[in-house]
């Protein structure tokens, strides 16, 4: 990076000038991919001074095809359960070598909640300089849709199929962000790719932060959901809006914000559109008492979280992000 | 002026002096005074490091790996259970080709638990792709871990130094430490050619098919072939600095006419040198002393037994149903000699069983089967009769 002071509107240039990205199109991640998508807008927030570490799974896969590669920042591939681990390796040594240059940790929601849980864990604990990003996609993907610890109750897997004998998973999906909370790092957050500003604003706030942050960004992954890839962004939406997906800050582990839900959706609107919940509309008592099950869950995240507001409209409106870290501006 | 130090005290002072921007530690006996150590140096502002003191072997592998990755120079150490829960990071970093050095405090590894010495563990992940040198005593640790360095940046291949944990870690002996001054002159600051650097962005560990993987797989084989000629000149290099050679990749003693021959890999060779003075054997004796294990050295060990008529390999760990590791690699090392030497092979001192001075008449004497294998001093009356 160059220390030489020019003379220029920065906000000019800016509007003539493409968002930086990096993570570049032509990869190879399916139609509608939630994931892709919540990588581009975190990269597109955090700017090219980043180093990214990432676990095994999808993305890692779609973006990297040796010789081929996405990345227009460092990116590093260890294996499933030490994403974690590897950023807090970059970290402490870009802290011995004077660097400031943010490292950014990556993973699914199998290699956060379940196989990495530990390494993240640890590394929170720690104290680490970075920032951990969890893709919620709520199932092993890249192994071909089994269930995780983040698949919600009821959802249909090919390790939770629906039968006879069985509505799906039988458990509940890990409340990581409560887990997350107990090790009162200074912020953590949900977001949704339905809401691409707030996730570029909380990466933005994350990435200010000198210290542990984490988010959680729910990205559906139309493949293992069961649904249209054009409707991504609305089914995301969908959850956030029936509460199943509280959107979410909290500093030191306490709740600092909630984005409102002025008018709350049934969850049988985002269940419907979705075929790892089409065995819950049969005619069968227990699909019924499912779908009271599900709905009873996201009543108690709207009173948990307070989530029934008159708040801003949560629709996405803002313009061109900015990056503002240590006096530094990027575009 | 020689000091009064403990293997791992000796080894975290030697640690200190290579200079390593990150450490990354988790603690396990008998490596756990390492650690300690290292801490303790941190702690007193001795040495200059970020010591990441992590939750599991798994992770300090892996920090380890970001840190070497990201351009600093890197060191952890471990132990038996340990070796085994970072295993699949340790061939991580070796595919990945990226440099850095661990001690391992060779330990067996359970069920049943034991935590005392054999090499199981090491010899666990002889094939993760990592280079393996095995000292015979504590100078030679502390020799080898400056050269491991050294070999590790030149080759881009990890090391892994391995001191059979107790019988050297927790061992006091006079040591020679070298000085701050001659360690700098023989490692030059880390500069890794595929650093992290949003400067130029570079994506490492991506994924690679069918098309691509065997030309990996064979570049990482080169590298280790290669890696010889780096570890032959590390040990020359030292020694022509600080006067002490680790034998490079083996060293051989006794009689040049000698007919007989005990190979021996680790702090075994000490007992064996003691034990040739104390019980002088009827005929000439040579005494082989494996250093590199990984890359294996074929040459250099057929070249050490010429001559030789009978070869007893004594090694401190075995591969069940087949038996013992540096037995069978050297055995076939030896194969395409035209007179090899007849090859006897033991496992002894395993889990910490002693390893008395006594052990080299009855080595000598046991005459076992040519080609065959087996754990020695076995007291078969004790087992079950199925197991017998």
């Amino acid at each position: 990076m160059s220390e030489t002071t020019v003379d220029i509107d920065i906000a000019a240039l800016r509007r003539k000038q493409p968002r930086f990205r990096g993570i570049e199109a032509g990869h190879r991640a399916c139609l509608g991919c939630g994931q892709a998508l919540a990588a581009r807008l975190m990269t597109e927030a955090a700017g090219p001074d980043v180093t990214l570490t990432n676990a095994t799974g999808c993305l890692e896969v779609f973006t990297t095809p040796w010789p081929e590669s996405a990345w227009r920042v460092p990116w590093m591939h260890s294996l499933f359960e030490n994403s974690a681990a590897i950023a807090a390796g970059v970290e402490a040594a870009y802290k011995m070598q004077g660097r400031k240059t943010k490292v950014i940790a990556m993973g699914g929601d199998g290699s956060t909640f379940d196989i990495g849980f530990q390494a993240l864990s640890g590394a929170l604990e720690r104290g680490h300089n970075m920032l951990y990003i969890c893709y919620d996609n709520e199932a092993y993907m890249n192994t071909g849709i089994q269930r995780s610890s983040s698949t919600p109750h009821a959802a249909t897997t090919t390790t939770s199929p629906a039968g006879k004998a069985r509505m799906g998973k039988r458990h509940l999906k890990k409340d990581i962000i409560t887990i997350i909370a107990a090790h009162h790092i200074p912020y953590a957050a949900t977001t949704s790719v339905a809401y691409p500003s707030d996730v570029r604003k909380k990466v933005r706030r994350a990435m200010a932060i000198e210290g542990p942050t984490f988010l959680l960004i729910h990205a559906p992954c139309p493949l293992g959901w069961g649904h249209e890839g054009n409707l991504t962004i609305e089914v995301a939406r969908l959850a956030v809006q029936t509460g199943l997906f509280p959107i979410i800050e909290l500093e030191r582990g306490q709740l600092a914000n909630a984005m409102p839900i002025r008018d709350p959706r049934p969850v049988t609107d985002y269940l419907k559109v979705q075929n790892r919940f089409r065995h819950l509309f049969a005619d069968d008592l227990r699909a019924k008492e499912e779908l009271e099950h599900l709905q009873a869950l996201a009543d108690y995240n709207m009173e948990t979280y307070d989530l029934r507001g008159e708040g801003p409209d949560a629709m996405d409106t803002e313009a061109a992000d900015t990056v503002k870290r240590r006096g530094t501006r990027w575009a | 002026m020689p000091l009064a130090l403990e293997g791992s005290q000796a080894l975290a002072r030697t640690v200190a002096l290579c200079r390593p921007q990150v450490v990354a530690a988790y603690p396990i006996t008998p490596q756990t005074h390492i650690v300690e150590n290292i801490s303790r140096l941190v702690a007193d502002g001795v040495f200059d490091c970020e010591f990441v003191s992590v939750e599991s072997e798994f992770s300090a592998a892996s920090v380890a790996l970001g840190a070497a990755a990201a351009g600093s120079r890197a060191y952890t150490a471990s132990a038996s259970q340990g070796i085994m829960l970072m295993s699949e990071v340790l061939f991580n970093i070796a595919g990945l080709r990226v440099p850095m050095v661990m001690t391992c405090a060779n330990r067996s590894v359970g069920g049943p638990l034991n935590i005392w010495n054999d090499q199981q563990d090491s010899m666990a992940v002889r094939d993760s792709g990592w280079i393996q040198l095995y000292c015979a005593d504590n100078q030679e640790a502390i020799d080898t871990t400056i050269q491991a360095y050294r070999i590790a940046e030149r080759t881009e291949l990890p090391v892994m130094v391995c001191v059979d944990g107790f019988t050297l870690t927790h061992t006091l002996e006079p040591l020679e430490l070298p000085s701050q001054e001659e360690v700098d002159a023989f490692l030059p600051p880390y500069a890794f050619s595929r650093s992290l650097d949003p400067a130029h962005p570079i994506s490492i560990g991506t994924l690679v098919t069918p098309e691509h993987f065997s030309e990996v797989r064979h570049a990482h084989h080169t590298a280790m072939v290669k890696a010889i000629a780096e570890i032959e000149a590390a040990d020359g290099d030292w020694q022509a600095l600080s006067g002490r050679s680790g034998g490079a990749l083996l060293e051989s003693s006794g009689p040049a006419d000698a007919t007989v021959g005990v190979l021996t890999i680790g702090s075994i060779h000490g007992t064996l040198l003691e034990a040739m003075t104390e019980y002088p054997a009827s005929e000439p004796v040579r005494l082989i002393k494996l250093r590199c294990f990984r890359p294996f050295p074929a040459a250099a060990i057929r070249a050490a037994c010429a001559g030789l008529e009978r070869l007893v390999v004594v090694e401190r760990a075995l591969s069940p149903g087949s038996g013992g590791i540096v037995g069978n690699e050297v055995r076939a090392a030896l194969s395409t000699m035209e007179q090899p030497p007849r090859v006897e092979n033991y496992a002894v001192g395993l889990g910490g069983r002693d390893v008395p001075l006594d052990l080299y008449p009855r080595l000598l004497e046991a005459d076992g089967e040519v080609g065959g294998f087996s754990v020695f001093d076995v007291d078969v009356s004790r087992l079950a009769p199925e197991d017998q």
